[in-house]
């Protein structure tokens, strides 16, 4: 016998897209739509000969949070690397388009590597769909939340999702980017980028240096109970959209360049934000991370 | 993909009243899968699409040990493979028969 | 054609539009009066860090001064810059400001239209081109997701065998028709019409239905599910709701 399913010990990073959507939302109160009984998979794989999943990586549905009615998505980041389709990416326009019709918060449980490559073509649409849908649910005052903790981070189209978000929560082990390591190594060179050094992959594109320079809002543990925290904070804030917040962003974007644009590696970085031992940041606990990072440039809702 | 089909007299019906339940995810080495409550209380079907070609016999000899042992009548079943391993795949098809009958996977 | 070609066929009777860097920026004149605002990427560029927020910034500026003029984007580029530098400064975000403002721009009512005439690639391309209102494109324009050698290293195929599947498969394949029959490029311009007159019409044209992509992607054939479901998903929540 496996042990039973315990919401509360699930770490992130390890569980699956529908274990993080049942530790965090509010218990039992998960109702998905076009649900894998419906069998809606991707008309694409077959020609590859690769199998498919009856949800295509996206699960997407209506929920309670702290009592309150709000939407969820998460992509699982271990079938086809959570990457992007053309059902899967639907299914998310088709939340967000619901979001704005129903005036609801959103929270999207990243975890992707990017466009599906496989179905390529459908897939960068579906990004510039979700874009456009996320955009459009917040101007007419939806918050929409990611929370980006998964094996296979969020990368390519899913890193310009995130940016799009109102507030982004990340775990160390949270990757955001948008080349992922090895494209780079295979367009630049291993001198550009060694994907093969851990290390250095963590400290560009990890949930440390993301917090850090201000790309992610909340730093969080590995479980259900931090996320739910930090969502509950986010969701308390406005997480406007207009072009205040559009200005500003474009002020703090053009301050990240100036103060870090001649840096060579994150740890430079960190130094320039007061860190006293950069080097020691990615070995931190949590407490530790955060007492350092006071000094950390921050987005004040400006994205 | 190779495309399996079982249809079996199943001795034991699935406990509980939950229509369906999904277990597992399609990564290599690993299966989702979805059962749901539509048959007779003595049937169990189970449809099996795999990557891994060539091993029918083996996923006829694990479809019927898990009919025979576990709470599997009244469930179409269906599963994706990604070429999980015959011990993996008995574990999925428990974990979701406990599912659907109401217990935790 | 040609981004001079282009921009002469667009405003014959001249124009203030510049390259720098890779960039276009400037404005030119409308046949019934008023401009056009025109930036873009030119020469293949790769758009990074830098490029991004000098397009963005330039946007803003454009939706704070109220005139309502709509912007045009023709784009000719690589893919996003494929940088230590770029990923470590935080790229997604300069690449998700730029696309935001076009689309604060268009929602503050300067109508967005975005002209494909050369290549575009991933990144560069979701943050420019896919997020104007409407976008175009001049025929030879080659858009792709990633190109062929990336690919195969993400995918773990040969080149060979992405090289033969290329031909046979438009969902995954690079160029200009298979992005028309998703819907991510709503029409082709005809080079041999006068491009003033094609820009005017598709500026004029309206959204009743909001982003209408889908729609075209399933009427195309190039994504046969797509609008279905999203509509699928609305429907369900919002029946529950």
């Amino acid at each position: 016998m496996t042990p039973a399913f315990e919401p509360e010990a699930l770490s992130w990073y390890e569980g699956s897209a529908r274990q993080r959507i049942a530790a965090l939302v509010d218990p039992g109160s998960f109702r998905e739509a076009v649900g894998p009984e419906e069998r809606a998979t991707s008309p694409h794989l077959a020609l590859f000969d690769l199998p498919e999943q009856f949800d295509d990586g996206m699960i997407v549905g209506q929920a309670a949070f702290k009592g309150t009615p709000i939407l969820v998505a998460a992509q699982e980041g271990r079938f086809m690397g959570g990457a992007v389709g053309e059902v899967h990416g639907a299914k998310l326009v088709g939340l967000l388009r619901a979001a704005k019709s129903l005036a609801l918060d959103v929270l999207v449980l990243f975890d992707t590597g990017g466009v599906r490559l496989q179905e390529a073509n459908a897939g960068e649409t579906a990004i510039a769909e979700i874009m456009r849908a996320v955009v459009e649910a917040r101007l007419s005052g939806s918050r929409v939340v990611g929370l980006i903790g998964g094996r296979s981070g969020c990368y390519g189209g899913g890193g310009l999702i995130a940016g799009c978000c109102s507030a982004l929560l990340v775990t160390e082990q949270g990757r955001i980017g948008v080349t992922g390591p090895e494209v780079i190594e295979t367009n630049r060179g291993v001198e550009e980028f060694d994907a093969r050094d851990r290390a250095l992959v963590w400290r560009t594109m990890g949930g440390k240096h993301r917090y850090l320079i201000g790309g992610a809002d909340r730093y969080v543990d590995d479980g259900p109970e931090a996320f739910r925290a930090a969502v509950r904070d986010v969701l308390a804030a406005p997480g406007r959209l207009d072009l205040a917040t559009l200005d500003a962003e474009q002020a703090r974007l053009e301050r990240r360049l100036a103060r870090f644009g001649a840096a060579r590696d994150a740890t430079d970085i960190w130094s320039a934000l007061g860190v006293a031992e950069a080097p020691a940041v990615p070995g931190l606990s949590t407490q530790a991370f955060r007492a350092v990072a006071l000094g950390r440039e921050s987005a004040h809702d400006a994205r | 993909m190779e495309r399996l089909s079982y249809t079996l007299s199943a001795p034991i019906p699935a406990g509980g009243t939950k229509p369906r339940a999904i277990v597992g995810v399609v990564a290599s080495g690993n299966l989702e899968v979805l059962l749901e409550r539509a048959l007779a209380p003595d049937l169990c079907t189970v449809e099996i699409a795999t990557a891994a070609h060539g091993f029918a016999e083996i996923w006829a000899a694990v479809v019927a040990d898990f009919v025979a042992r576990r709470a599997a009548g009244g469930l179409r079943i269906a599963i994706n493979d990604g070429g999980a391993r015959p011990d993996t795949v008995a574990l999925r098809l428990a974990q979701g028969a406990r599912l659907i009958a109401g217990d935790a996977a | 054609m040609t981004l001079a070609e282009i921009l002469a066929g667009l405003f014959p009777e001249g124009h203030a539009v510049t390259v720098a860097d890779g960039l276009i920026l400037g404005h030119g004149p409308r046949p019934g009066g008023g401009r056009v605002h025109v930036l873009g990427i030119a020469e293949g560029t790769p758009l990074g860090i830098d490029g991004a927020l000098a397009l963005a910034g330039r946007v803003l500026a454009i939706a704070r001064s109220g005139d309502g003029a709509p912007i045009l984007m023709p784009i000719d580029s690589a893919s996003q810059r494929m940088s230590r530098r770029d990923e470590l400064l935080g790229l997604n975000e300069y690449l998700a400001h730029l696309a935001k403002a076009l689309m604060l721009a268009e929602a503050a009512g300067h109508p967005t239209l975005g002209l494909l005439y050369g290549r575009s690639a991933a990144g560069a391309f979701i943050a420019t081109a896919l997020a104007t209102a409407r976008l175009v494109a001049l025929p030879g324009a080659h858009p792709e997701v990633m190109d062929l050698p990336s690919m195969a290293r993400v995918t773990k195929l040969s080149l060979d065998v992405l090289t033969q599947m290329a031909r046979a498969t438009p969902v995954f394949a690079p160029g200009l028709d298979n992005l028309v029959q998703t819907g991510a490029i709503g029409a082709i311009w005809d080079p041999q019409r006068p491009l003033a007159e094609q820009m005017e019409a598709s500026l004029a044209a309206s959204h009743p239905g909001g982003d209408d992509r889908d729609r075209l992607g399933a009427e195309r054939g190039g994504r046969p599910r797509a609008a279905a479901i999203a509509e699928r998903v609305a429907a369900q929540v919002a029946g529950r709701a």
